[in-house]
This record gives structure tokens, C-alpha cells and sequence, in this order.
């Protein structure tokens, strides 16, 4: 996800002059080096300084540049919160937060570098957009769209490498639409960012089980599209919310349209612990002692419990 | 406005205006204001040209809650009406007790102390990017300088070499609580300190307008500048200098005659 950021963000800044990177002491890998080689001046390191990293954005913003902030979403978002809410969102100004490894990606870097909270968090600040790409396809066509958006701020929710593509064969993205993923009639899971691939594989090893299982993705968890989820909600007698944030995100606003919608099938919801585990190892391991799994998924989704 | 006044004239003026909106609300922050009064007088009526227009020299009160002496003088300019500050905290107005970006003549919202020096950070390296002339001017307030956010803004406008900017702090030593003195004693000496950060920086007399522009005229062109200007919290009203409870407070009727007179037997 990281270089495709790179390639997208380096693009559009051939043809946007006002674009530039505030970086807080993060290595400008891939293209982001040839940006800041191209153009120097629009490439600040403001160090491990994350509150002026955001302030200094505030005032580009303010006199016709379009900044990205960027560094892990820990301290993306969270060093610098009352800055982000007062500069950016209080003021409108089209800034985008890009938060590195949201979520447990940094998984061995312990709780100081997860991000469990983010889009949560984010969800409740006015004017505020919130983005989680899926897949690197997803990250290109957000950057894209971030690069020229003046709605005000944008935090884009990332994952760090690696991650594979899902979206080749959807139909296109869509600001503040939800994306159908894959195809099926008994279930479907609602989810977005980097964990869904193991909605994927759990919709795999569902469908293997006889269940035909539908994966959704949520792009833009701000704003919610909440007509396309109460066509899911009135389409689907059984539903899961699999998402890696903190059980206060986009689960939440499921079970609140539910409940307006009168819905009568089966809303299961899938999140990380509200707590901060002390455990290390890879992102999966970190998943998995959060109880995000292909097995423990499909477990609960198959018994119900 | 008469171009003419003398700072002495018109920072009677702002004060008693001042004064008047404090009838009209039961809280307003008139001691805050009242410590740098001359200060953005200097600003808006000597150092900022062009400030009506958009390209012009940006002012912003980082010391959000000093904002009364920054309306009443964008009120005198025309940017403002005096219906919006008889509005002033009430519903209806678009004037609240800290300036709120997009008001005529706001610049930025603070309000939140150590906001203001980074976004105009921000603001300098900016017009800095298209080689423009526009100056920026910012009012700190002392308490603000314990905010390490103030000393990310003071390193990074050193280290972009923004020389567009002209930083004051309006040094009363008083925070809501207690004196910096007192309780901090460890935030002077302030020159010192902000030297070492790189900027050009020198104290004055923050009343005395002739002072404040000996002490900018000391001050290297290169850098970013910053006069560390003495000032009394209250100015101007001398049962108001010093005394905590203006920090919010307004007169009562009989107060506010005893203040009127005395601003205008000053004369």
C-alpha cells in the first residue's frame, strides 16, 4: 500500500503544483524519494514533531496548497489529535491525514504504534472524511481523489506493504459508496481495509461449508453509506461486521441501522478487543489473539454463537 | 479611521469600546485584551499593509481569548460592523469570546493556546513557495510558551528561514491561574531561550509604541523576529492591572464609570 501511495501521490503531483508532503521523521520510500528529489520545496520533514507537522499543513491549506500529513496513524492522528480537530476539521481545510499501518499492523511494535481506535475516533469529528482502502488498487484511486478534493479533511486509513489485490474485477470506486467484492445469497460480510482479505478467506472457507457468502467493502466509513448497507440489510437475513478497530466503528453503525430498519435477521460483529493486549508477533498472530481469524469467523458465523 | 491618531489616541479609543461591549455581556476577556492593545494597534495600523484584502499581511491573535482589541480595530476598518460586535456572544452574532476562521478578518481559529504560531508557520513557508511579499504578524501570549507545540512552530519557522514573520509576546507573566513567575519560574529568561532558537529576538515595553518599534527596527531582517514585549495584564484601568478576576469578568455600571473616567482623564 505504502509504494502504491508513493506511485499515485508522485503522479498527481506532476500535474497538481499545489500538493505537497509533511512528513514527522518517516523514510520517504519509493516514489515519495523522487517527489521530494523533483521537488524539494513541497517536501517538508518537520522531524519527530507531530503538532507543528499538522499546523504547518493547516496554514498550506489555508493559502491554496493541498497537503497530505504522513507518518504511522499513531501519530498521524493521535500525537497531534486537538490539532487535527481544531486546525483541520474546525477550519474545513481539504488536508489529508495519511495513517500508516492502521490498526495492529505494526504488530510487533506493541500498543504505543496500534492504532485500534483511528476510524472510530475519526467517524466522530465534524467535517472530518474518513477512507480505508482495501487493497493497493484502492489506495491508488483514494490518493487520486485526495490529491484534488476540496470537501475539507480526509483521513486515509492505510495498511502498510504488502497487502494483495481484491479489487481487480469490482466494479469501479466510488466516493462514498460501498463496493460488492464477491458474490452470494446466504450471507455476507461487511468490512473494509486491509482486513479484508481474511473476510475474503473466511467467505471462501464459508462457501466451502456450503454457505454462499457475500464480502462488501466500505471504502468511505465517513460518510457511511447507509442506503447501500440497508439494501444489504434488507437483501441478507445474516451479516457479519469484520473489521479491525476498535468495537466502536463501523460494527456500531450497522447494528443502529439495523435497529432502525427493523431488521429481524442474524448482525454478527467482528472487531478488535477493547483492550491493549501485550503480545507480539506477526499481524496475523496479532489478529488472531484478537479473536480475528478464519476460524474463530466462521465458527461463530456457522453456530451462531 | 483618522490616520493621523496617535497610538496613545486610538488605543484609548479600542479600550473604551472595549469597556462598552463589556455592558452588554456578563463575561468577555477584557484584562487579555487590554495587555496588548498597543501591541496590535502597532500591527494593524503601522506594520500590515493592505490588510482588507486577501493577498495582503495576515494578522493572527494566537492568544485567541485577546480577540476583543482585535475586533474592535478590524470594527474601525470596516471589516467588521458594529452590529456584529452588539452581537457580540449572542445568538444570532458571529462573534464568540475567540476568533473563529472565516469572520471577516480572521485568519485563523484559536482559541486553544499554541495553535496559532504553527499555522502560521504554515502560512509563511506558503506564500514563501510563491515568492510573495506578504508579511505575517502573531500575538503570543506567555502562558502559550509552555506549550511545546509553540516550540515545534519557533524550530521549524527557524529552520525554513521563514524571515516573513514577526512574532510578539505579550509578556503580562500572568496565566489564568497565577503568575509565569511564580508558578514557572523556569520560563525566563524567554530572549534566551528563543535566541537559541534561531530567531531574532528582543524585549521592549509593550505599551509604548515607540518602544516596540525601536525594538522591531533592532531586529535582524533574515529571520524570523520576535519581540518580547512587558506588558501589564489590565492596562489602562488600574484596578483592572494585575488583578485575576478580569481575566473574565465584567464591570458592573459602576465599574465601568470609574474605568471610562479613567481612561478618559488620562487624556
Amino acid at each position: 500500500m505504502r509504494n502504491k501511495f508513493s506511485d499515485a501521490f508522485f503522479e498527481a503531483s506532476i500535474d497538481n503544483e499545489r500538493l505537497c508532503l509533511i512528513v514527522a521523521d518517516i523514510s520517504p520510500a519509493g516514489s515519495l524519494a523522487k517527489f521530494r528529489e523533483r521537488t524539494p520545496e513541497r517536501f517538508i520533514n518537520v522531524g519527530v514533531a507531530e503538532q507543528i507537522m499538522v499546523g504547518i499543513a493547516a496554514g498550506l491549506a489555508m493559502r491554496g496548497f493541498q497537503p497530505f500529513i504522513y507518518t504511522i496513524a499513531t501519530f498521524s492522528l493521535y500525537r497531534p489529535f486537538e490539532f487535527v480537530r481544531d486546525d483541520l476539521c474546525y477550519q474545513n481545510l481539504p488536508v489529508t491525514v495519511v495513517g500508516i499501518g492502521g490498526g495492529v499492523g505494526y504488530s510487533t511494535l506493541g500498543a504505543t504504534h496500534h492504532a485500534q481506535e483511528d476510524v472510530a475516533l475519526c467517524m466522530t469529528i465534524p467535517n472530518m472524511t474518513v477512507l480505508a482502502p482495501c487493497d493497493p488498487l484502492e489506495v491508488e484511486v483514494m490518493t487520486k481523489w485526495c490529491a484534488y478534493q476540496q470537501r475539507g479533511p480526509v483521513y486515509l486509513r492505510m495498511g502498510k506493504a504488502g497487502e494483495p489485490t481484491l479489487t481487480e474485477t469490482a466494479e469501479p470506486w466510488q466516493f462514498g459508496k460501498i463496493r460488492h467484492l464477491r458474490e452470494g445469497k446466504d450471507h455476507c460480510i461487511v468490512t473494509y481495509g486491509v482486513i479484508t482479505k481474511l473476510a475474503i478467506a473466511t467467505a471462501e472457507a464459508l462457501e466451502k461449508k456450503g454457505i454462499q457468502t457475500a464480502v462488501v467493502a466500505v471504502p468511505t466509513l465517513k460518510p457511511l453509506d447507509r442506503e447501500g448497507l440497508g439494501e444489504i440489510l434488507s437483501s441478507f437475513d445474516d451479516i457479519s461486521v469484520v473489521e479491525e478497530s476498535a468495537p466502536r466503528a463501523l460494527g456500531l453503525e450497522v447494528e443502529a441501522l439495523a435497529f432502525r430498519t427493523r431488521f429481524t435477521g442474524r448482525l454478527q460483529t467482528f472487531s478488535l478487543r477493547d483492550e491493549f493486549l501485550h503480545c507480539y508477533g506477526s499481524h496475523d498472530d496479532i489478529l488472531t489473539a484478537h479473536g480475528l481469524n478464519v476460524g474463530t469467523i466462521l465458527n461463530r458465523v456457522v453456530t451462531g454463537k | 479611521m483618522p490616520n493621523s491618531d496617535t497610538s496613545l489616541i486610538r488605543c484609548r479609543r479600542y479600550r473604551k469600546r472595549i469597556l462598552e461591549i463589556s455592558q452588554q455581556v456578563s463575561a468577555l476577556h477584557i484584562a487579555p485584551a487590554f495587555s496588548c492593545t498597543e501591541i496590535v494597534d502597532l500591527v494593524y495600523n503601522e506594520l500590515m499593509s493592505d490588510s482588507h484584502v486577501d493577498g495582503g499581511d495576515v494578522f493572527v491573535m494566537s492568544k485567541g481569548h485577546g480577540c476583543m482589541i482585535q475586533y474592535v480595530i478590524l470594527e474601525e476598518k470596516g471589516l467588521l460592523t458594529s452590529q456584529d460586535l452588539d452581537n457580540y456572544c449572542k445568538p444570532g452574532g458571529i462573534l464568540g469570546a475567540h476568533p473563529d476562521f472565516g469572520n471577516p478578518g480572521i485568519r485563523a481559529s484559536t482559541g486553544s493556546l499554541g495553535h496559532g504560531l504553527g499555522m502560521i508557520v504554515g502560512q509563511a513557508y506558503a506564500e514563501q513557495l510563491k515568492r510573495s511579499q506578504v508579511q505575517f504578524y502573531v500575538v503570543l501570549s506567555d502562558g502559550e510558551l509552555q506549550e511545546g507545540s509553540t516550540w515545534e512552530a519557533l524550530s521549524m519557522a527557524a529552520s525554513l528561514r521563514l524571515s516573513n514573520i514577526t512574532a510578539f509576546v505579550d509578556n503580562n507573566d500572568f496565566t489564568s491561574l497565577e503568575r509565569m513567575s511564580v508558578g514557572q519560574p523556569a520560563f525566563y529568561p524567554v530572549v534566551e531561550k528563543v535566541s537559541a532558537f534561531n530567531w531574532s529576538v528582543t524585549e521592549s515595553d509593550g505599551h509604548d509604541a515607540s518602544a516596540l518599534r525601536s525594538a522591531l527596527a533592532s531586529l535582524s531582517e533574515a529571520m524570523p523576529r520576535m519581540v518580547v514585549a512587558k506588558t501589564t495584564k489590565g492596562k489602562g484601568v488600574s484596578f483592572m492591572e494585575g488583578v485575576p478576576i478580569w481575566h473574565y469578568r465584567s464591570p458592573n455600571s459602576d465599574e465601568y464609570e470609574r474605568a471610562i473616567l479613567e481612561l478618559t482623564s488620562s487624556a
